[in-house]
């Protein structure tokens, strides 16, 4: 009996797969995706600001899930509970103080420029959702503050016309988005924003005398 | 914890004491960022991405 014979990629040339492959490896070759060596221009604290970001993202997410198993009897009442709810919310205050830093260090260096277009929208939409996600939280600590907060807010998404959809005074609605859909929305966001830096390198200084494009 | 925070009041600017001193911390840190030195591993006058 003979062997079968292995199909080659030239008798596929139509192969989903392969082109996938091809486009990946055109776009984003692992050289770029996991460099070993940076540029002399990033050797500056203000390129740490977005790592800083990322790390304090981490943390977020692994306080976060930890809150929702445990749930909010647990985070109110026990001190390892509170510990963790502390914990999340500061990392969160330093997830959005790091972000607006890197921002401020993107904007006075024009991060944007030579095809980088993209990498700086989906950073305003991380700001966006990240906005949203930080709102649905205060909504879903379970304790006067987050009544307080929702029965003032609810004025201002009916007037915005978003309440019928939006409603800040369903717990369940608000808990949900919080812990599911906009984490990930983030998450997906941040993996898709460092994969399009990772892609294009890191954006050259500001040249006096006029920077050519890359 | 629990007492009404003061705030800082110039012309048409109205902000929480609390939340001037984070921005005013932001600010500092971004300018110390810019101006302090860099540690550098290695040689990398090769280095390009």
């Amino acid at each position: 009996m003979q062997a079968a014979k292995p199909v080659s990629v030239k008798d596929k040339p139509d192969s989903w797969t392969l082109r996938v492959r091809q486009a990946i490896d055109r776009q984003l070759p692992m050289d770029h995706l996991l460099p070993h060596r940076q540029p002399y221009y990033v050797g500056s604290w203000v390129y740490v600001f977005g790592v800083v970001t990322i790390a304090a993202l981490v943390w977020v997410v692994v306080s976060g899930v930890v809150l929702a198993f445990m749930g909010p009897q647990w985070w109110h009442d026990s001190g390892v509970g509170r510990f963790f709810n502390s914990l999340h919310f500061w990392s969160v205050q330093l997830f959005f103080i790091f972000m607006v830093l890197h921002l401020w260090g993107q904007y006075f260096m024009a991060g944007w420029r030579h095809g980088r277009a993209a990498t700086w929208a989906i950073g305003v939409v991380i700001f966006g959702v990240s906005i949203l996600t930080a709102f649905t939280g205060y909504l879903s600590q379970q304790n006067f503050d987050s009544q307080f907060i929702a029965v003032n807010a609810k004025d201002a998404m009916n007037a915005a016309g978003v309440g019928a959809f939006f409603n800040v005074l369903n717990f369940g609605q608000m808990y949900g988005l919080h812990i599911m859909l906009l984490p990930i929305g983030v998450t997906i966001l941040v993996v898709w924003h460092i994969v399009v830096v990772r892609a294009r390198g890191v954006v050259k200084p500001i040249d006096p005398e006029g920077a050519a494009p890359r | 914890m629990d007492a009404t925070t003061s705030y800082f009041h110039w012309g048409f600017i109205l902000i929480s004491v609390p939340n001037l001193l984070v921005i005013a911390g932001m600010i500092v840190l971004f300018a110390v960022a810019l101006v302090a030195p860099f540690p550098r591993g290695r040689e990398d006058e090769d280095a390009g991405s």
